[in-house]
Parts: C-alpha cells; structure tokens; sequence
C-alpha cells in the first residue's frame, strides 16, 4: 500500500549568524514522511533538532533548500506546534488558552466552545476551565499545550520535548494520553526526545540526527504493533534490538559532540 | 501542638498590637502638635493648630469650596492622564512589537526624557495660555513618556515563546497587539502608571500654582498670598489624601485588570 506523501525536506540548510560568526545548524537534512506517520527526531543536543522543527512549523526560513507540507484542507491549518518550554499563555485561562489557536482563525463562538469543553474532557481539565496558568502544575500546564495544538485540528502535528521538564510518572501517563488522542486522528506528527524509549514507544519512524551541523544520519522504521503497552513493551525483543540498534547510532553522534564541545572550548 | 497554638496566639497577639499602634502613632503625632502649639511652644504662624486647621476644614467643606477644588484637581489629573496614557501605551507597544518603530523612536525618547518637565511650563504657558487645556496637557505631557518607555519595558521581557505561539497559530497584527503584547506587558505597564501619577500630582499642583483659578494647587498659592495658613494646611492635606486615593485605585485597577498575576 502507497501513503501519500505529506512532509518532504529537500536540502535544507540553516545558517545562523551571530556576533561571534556564523554557526551552521543544519547542513543538507533530507527527509520524507507519509501522511498519518509518526515520526519521532532524536539526536545529541545542539544537532538542530529544534530548529529543524521551527523550520516546519514555519518560524525559521531555510538558508538553502526547502520543506514542503502538502496542505489539503483550507479548512485547517498545515501545522501547530507543542513547544518544549512553558508557552501556556500566563494571562488566559485554562479555556482561553485551548480556544486561543481556534479565536486567532476567527472560528465561530460555540464551535471554539464546544471543542475546548471536549478537550477540557479528554485531558481532565474540566474542573480547572477557569483557572489561570499559575494556578497548575507543569503537567497541567503541557497537557493544555498539547490541547490547544489538537484543538485546531491541524494536518501535521509538530512536537518539540513537550514532556522533557516533567517527572518520570508523569511523563509515561502523558505520553499514554497522546496517544489516546492522536489514534484515529490520522494526523502527522514530528515529534523530537532525547529519550529512545519514548520515541520507540511513540513513533512509526525514528530519525536519527548528526552532531552538529545537523543531518539526517539514518531512518529506522519501528515496527511494533500498535496499541502499544508501554509497561510490557521494554520486554519485547523487536523494542530491544532496536532500542540498541538506535543507541549505537546515536552514541556515536553524541561522543562527537562532546569533542566538538570540548574542541570549541579548548 | 500545644506550642503551635501558643505561637498563634502569640501571632495574633502581636499583629493587634501592630494595629493599635498604626492608628495611634499619628493621632499621638497630632496631639502632640495641638499640646505644644496651645503651649506656644511652637510659632502658630507658621504651624498653625490642628483644632483650626479642622475648623477652616470644616468651614470650607460646609461652602462647598472644598468639594470644588477636589473635583476640578480631579478631573485634570484624570483626563489628563488618560490623554497620556493611550498613546503612550500605543506607542510602546508599536517600539516593541517593531524594531525599526523602536530604532526610530527611541533616541528621540532618550533625549527628551531628562528633561525635568517643571521646565516645559513656561513654554506650555506660551502655547495653550492659562486655559484647562494648558494644565491637562502639562500633565499629559508629563507622563507620557513615561509610561512609554515602561510599556517598551513591558514587551521587550515578554518571553519571545509567546510570539511564537501565536505566530504559529498565523496571528494578525491586530491579534500581536490584544492577545501578546499588551497583556503581557500590562505588569511593568501598571509600574509605570503608578510612577506617572506621582508625577501628575507634582504637575497639578504645579500648573494650577501658576495658571489656574480652580483647583487645589490654586488654594494653597492663595492661601499664601492671604497669609491663611489654615486653609493652606488644608490643601497640603487634601493632597495626600490625593494621593493615598490614587495609589489605592490604581491597586484595585490593577488586581481588577490583572487577575492572572501570582499575588
């Protein structure tokens, strides 16, 4: 069976330049990724995982090179992004913040309600509807992020470390819920972890990234049956191999970057 | 548990304690004043006695004098300070939100800003003559730059993650302004509201000591010209009373307007 394409990376460059010269971020990254696909981006810290995302979410332009999105429905937007720090608007409430992507495309009043009290369901929110962000813990708080990113209801999903600054339980509780709600959506996701196990856990694809400047080092299909358990999946020998698999893949990357580090500041 | 409740009541102990002595510190202050002046112990012509400065008080506020003066002060401060406060906000936001706006702008902004703007009167007095307008717009005038260069403030320390987000959600101008950038700077907005009412209140006493026929300013420089130091402690004392009601309103306007912000 042939997927349609929705995601294609052609040769992307990116070069920033900053007062102390020009740093090279990502350097020819080549990709594709089928519709309904998710795709989790790991890669040693500073490869430009970040900005690769940014790039798709169209916050950063390409040096060189381009990304293409097929956008089929007008309808909705190509891409809404769940960022890695807090970015729960401090002055909207718990309702405002999950309807906030849907007032900026002008939807209609009772549409934007009826979606957010769902949504208010989906992630137990309802009872904090009125709060305000100060009001919730960093769970709370990512989980309205990641509402307010479904609730527009876009064709690509785009998901940076959403959950790297929660504790371990809550992690594997919130990463269970996306994908309760992800499945059955059909959505693209990209999603970057430092974590192995959660992109095993999540992904159909995971994207290995080189040391910086950031490159495509190798795509690994992830062929484990959906639903997953994530308890009784760290016993499974396919999870295994590719855990290790992955790991070797990666370690290398992250020994250059130590030298790269240790090169730059020695 | 016993020892708890011991340091509660002691708490609580202590904290009536603190209260008594607020309220009775300034009246103690007062009879003090009263004592020494009945006394002659003090110049009665320069500190008068608090009994008289009530009785005038009183005096003027049966006339309806008093009431009219408060009222006129009032409505200058107020207008004037909103005439300040809408571009000054728009402005600061525009300098945040744009950085050519700001490049533009801001050494203008820097240049004027040390001006003490006691110094603008004479040239005010030039332009708009003794009218309402010239005392609205010393006021004005006073304030708006700074409550431009805090509403600057106020966006440049918006966490840049914000912007993104409604970038990604394909924000329009419009919804830059209502939805990131005027929320999120109204902290350090209010900081300097705060900073230009203490300033308005200089400027009022100020514009009406010299160009007015009204107000509370003008009933202390009569005050003086009269030699009626009665009604001239009167005025100093409706002035802080001013003030301790500004401060108390701009509080209200504040946790009213700000409801989001960690007490």
């Amino acid at each position: 069976m042939t997927v349609p394409e929705k995601i294609r990376a052609d040769g992307v460059h990116k070069v920033f330049r900053t007062r102390r010269g020009r740093i090279v971020a990502l350097k020819d990254v080549n990709f594709s990724l089928a519709e309904g696909r998710f795709l989790a981006v790991v890669g040693p810290s500073g490869c430009g995982k970040t900005t690769l995302l940014r790039i798709l979410a169209g916050l950063e332009r390409c040096s060189a090179g381009r990304v293409h999105i097929r956008h089929d429905d007008p309808a909705k937007p190509a891409t809404a992004m769940v960022f890695q720090e807090q970015s729960v608007l401090p002055w909207m409430t718990v309702r405002e913040n999950i309807g906030y992507g849907l007032r900026l495309r002008r939807a209609a009043p009772d549409h934007i309600r009826r979606v957010v009290d769902y949504y208010l369901e989906v992630i137990g929110l309802a009872d904090f509807a009125d709060a305000y962000p100060y009001q919730l813990s960093g769970g709370m708080k990512q989980r309205v992020s990641v509402a307010r990113a479904f609730a527009v209801d876009p064709e690509v999903l785009l998901m940076d470390e959403p959950f790297a600054a929660l504790d371990e339980q809550n992690k594997m509780l919130l990463q269970e819920q996306l994908l309760k709600i992800w499945e059955g959506t059909g959505k693209t996701v990209v999603y970057i972890t430092h974590s192995i196990d959660e992109a095993l856990y999540l992904s159909d694809q995971v994207l290995i990234m080189t040391a910086g400047p950031g490159t495509v080092k190798e795509v690994i299909d992830v062929n484990l049956p959906r639903p997953r358990d994530i308890g009784s999946l760290r016993r499974d020998p396919v999870f295994i191999a590719l855990f290790e698999r992955i790991w070797l893949l990666l370690r290398q990357e992250v020994l250059r970057a130590r030298q790269q580090a240790g090169d730059r500041t020695g | 548990m016993d020892s708890t409740l011991q340091d509660e009541a002691q708490e609580l102990h202590r904290r009536r304690w603190d209260r008594v002595l607020s309220v009775a510190s300034p009246l103690l202050l007062l009879a003090l004043w009263e004592v020494l002046s009945r006394a002659e112990l003090i110049d009665t012509r320069f500190f008068s006695r608090p009994s008289w400065i009530l009785t005038t008080f009183w005096d003027l506020l049966v006339s309806g004098e008093l009431v009219r003066h408060v009222v006129i002060s009032l409505m200058r401060v107020l207008v004037g300070f909103t005439v300040a406060a809408v571009p000054g906000v728009i402005l600061g936001l525009t300098m945040g939100l744009f950085r050519p706006v700001r490049a533009a702008v801001e050494p203008i902004i820097a240049a004027l800003y040390p001006i003490p703007k006691l110094a603008l009167l004479p040239l005010l007095l030039l332009i708009f003559g003794t009218g309402e307008t010239f005392k609205i717009m010393t006021i004005a005038l006073g304030c708006v730059l700074l409550i431009t260069v805090n509403t600057l403030a106020g966006v440049v320390n918006i966490d840049p993650v914000y912007l993104d987000v409604a970038r990604n959600f394909g924000a329009g101008r419009r919804d830059f302004y209502l939805t990131v950038a005027l929320p999120g700077a109204l902290p350090v907005i209010f900081t300097g509201l705060k900073l230009g009412m203490g300033v308005a209140l200089l400027l009022i006493v100020a514009a009406e000591m010299i160009g007015a026929r009204s107000g509370i300013g003008y009933m202390i420089w009569t005050s003086y010209q009269i030699f009626d130091l009665e009604q001239m402690y009167v005025g100093l004392l409706l002035m802080a009373f001013f003030g301790y009601v500004s401060t108390l309103f701009i509080n209200l306007l504040e946790r009213w307007i700000i409801p989001w912000k960690r007490s």
